[in-house]
């Protein structure tokens, strides 16, 4: 567990020498946010309406940006390989890489999102259920880019093909998650989509971090 | 027959493009495939060929 | 029953197998195709509501199924593959992926020229066109991957485990979708509506899927072949082949 907690702590403080590539993801889920409705038109009753999947979709691609970074530094450096070949169950390791990942790009994007969504005149209860979506979604995507992540290490283009591979694993978690604000918009009740969120987190958290590892000893044994 | 004529069978009553346009890119892409896998399967006898004369050291003007 | 999985799980065996078997496969594709075509358009009838029109389920319900066999197909290879550590398993689910995602594109453009005339609109975001689309997106992310990554065996293990974790989010995209279809409902229409489908209609697109289906295999095995031959043509069985040394006329190694 001590290096789990390790593994975290060290992605951290890695990450915070390189504000910068955090700071950019947070940063194009903002300006992503705000280009939609210049292209859309300033009506708010429209902007309301289109709210919730442009926030999804944007904290998705935001999220997207900072998934090629990693497993590429300890790749490149060997300690991915140290990894692989010390007593700890790599898959735990990975899980820890993981949670450090969402901390930096996903949980941003989570405390972001309702200033965001103040933008698009959605509700105080709506703004809620983005956020708690967020909350439970976020952490999917960062499972699920992991294992796309794995698969593409070292991999000539692979930050474009990484995007063209899990984008398609994550149109469930953005149905519900936007599905979830829709709902609660129209005044049914988002509790059946956030159930569902976080059922789909719990089975990422168990699965991902082992398929990932799995695909990380392929790419390494290569 | 349910067709009167060879101009009612083309035209299938008044949807001959929708028809057609589904069969006939299906059909043409299926040719499109087979001519592909069979042009795969020349360049890879033709590139193991040429490996293994050059591993025997044959000169480069083996094919006639 | 296992020695004739290990003899053939040898490419040798497995090339001169496959070298057997697709003309025979492909045969007997065209002789159902034939039929298929004969029977859809030559006599089944007229359908009440949909006129002539009707007549694009004879190949577009065929490649659709075939879309979603295909990626089980890959899925099974897939699984072989990686637990077995066998080198063909992962050669013949690289070799189906082409006729998948050709079949997918397929269905998503005869279900385009069925849905115009029909209802109007060349798309229609219902539940089974739009998995179908992420469907056509799994298979290219495949194709890519398998590309990208130069060294073979890594490329088929990582395209493994990608056809696998696609195959088990299928149903979970697909429920999902579906979910999302029925909530928004509006002007959304279901391709299966209409007329309940006469006997002979049925059985004409039930010969054109296996006739789609055998096509299917007899690619994939002709496909397989030339991966082989790449693969293993460093082995002495790949230069005595009658195919290799015919490649050298006049001069003899």
């Amino acid at each position: 567990m001590s290096a789990f907690w390790a593994v975290v702590q060290r992605d951290l403080v890695l990450a915070m020498r390189r504000k910068t590539e955090v700071i950019t993801a947070v940063f194009f889920f903002v300006v992503v946010a705000a280009l939609f409705p210049l292209g859309i038109g300033p009506e708010i009753n429209t902007l309301r309406l289109v709210a919730p999947g442009i926030l999804w979709v944007g904290a998705l691609l935001a999220s997207m940006l900072s998934l090629g970074r990693l497993f590429a530094a300890d790749f490149a450096d060997g300690t991915l390989e140290q990894m692989a070949l010390s007593p700890n169950s790599l898959s735990v390791l990975v899980a820890a890489k993981i949670l450090a990942h969402w901390l930096l790009s996903g949980l941003p994007l989570v405390l972001l999102a309702p200033v965001l969504g103040l933008q698009f005149d959605l509700t105080e209860e709506a703004l809620w259920t983005l956020t708690i979506g967020l909350l439970l979604g976020t952490p999917i995507l960062s499972l699920i880019g992991a294992v796309g992540a794995a698969l593409t290490l070292g991999v000539r283009g692979g930050d474009v093909l990484l995007s063209l591979l899990i984008l398609p694993l994550y149109v469930p978690a953005l149905i519900f998650g936007a599905g979830a604000v829709q709902a609660q918009m129209s005044g049914l009740g988002a509790a059946a989509h956030l159930s569902i969120l976080a059922a789909m987190a719990l089975v990422a958290a168990v699965f991902s971090p082992w398929v990932s590892a799995a695909s990380l000893r392929i790419a390494l044994e290569s | 027959m349910i067709w009167n004529s060879a101009a009612d069978f083309w035209a299938m009553g008044g949807y001959g493009f929708y028809v057609w346009g589904s069969f006939g890119v299906t059909a043409l892409l299926m040719a499109l495939e087979v001519g592909w896998v069979r042009q795969q399967r020349q360049r890879a006898l033709a590139q193991v060929a040429a490996e293994s004369a050059s591993e025997h050291g044959l000169s480069k003007d083996w094919q006639s | 029953m296992n020695k004739i999985f290990f003899h053939y799980a040898a490419p040798q065996n497995f090339y001169a197998l496959a070298g057997r078997l697709w003309p025979w496969v492909a045969a007997l594709a065209s002789a159902l195709a034939v039929w298929g075509l004969w029977l859809g358009f030559f006599v089944a009838p007229t359908d009440f509501q949909q006129g002539q029109g009707y007549r694009i389920i004879f190949v577009h319900v065929p490649v659709s199924w075939m879309s979603m066999i295909i990626y089980l197909a890959m899925a099974f290879w897939a699984f072989l593959g990686l637990t077995f550590n066998t080198r063909l398993s992962g050669m013949m689910c690289r070799a189906l992926a082409p006729t998948g995602a050709i079949c997918a594109f397929l269905s998503l453009w005869t279900g385009a020229l069925w849905g115009k005339p029909m209802w109007g609109t060349w798309w229609v975001w219902d539940a089974r066109l739009t998995s179908e689309l992420i469907l056509f997106f799994l298979y290219l992310g495949y194709i890519a991957l398998t590309n990208a990554i130069d060294d073979t065996r890594r490329a088929d293990k990582a395209g493994g485990i990608l056809a696998l974790v696609g195959a088990l989010n299928v149903p979970v995209i697909y429920f999902s979708v579906k979910w999302w279809n029925t909530l928004h409902q509006g002007a959304s229409v279901s391709l299966t509506q209409g007329s309940k489908m006469a006997e002979i209609m049925l059985q004409a697109m039930l010969i054109m899927a296996i006739a789609f289906w055998l096509y299917a295999i007899a690619i994939a095995l002709y496909r397989v072949r030339s991966m082989i031959l790449m693969r293993e043509r460093h082995a002495q069985w790949v230069a005595d082949l009658p195919e290799i040394k015919a490649q050298f006329k006049g001069a003899l190694p």
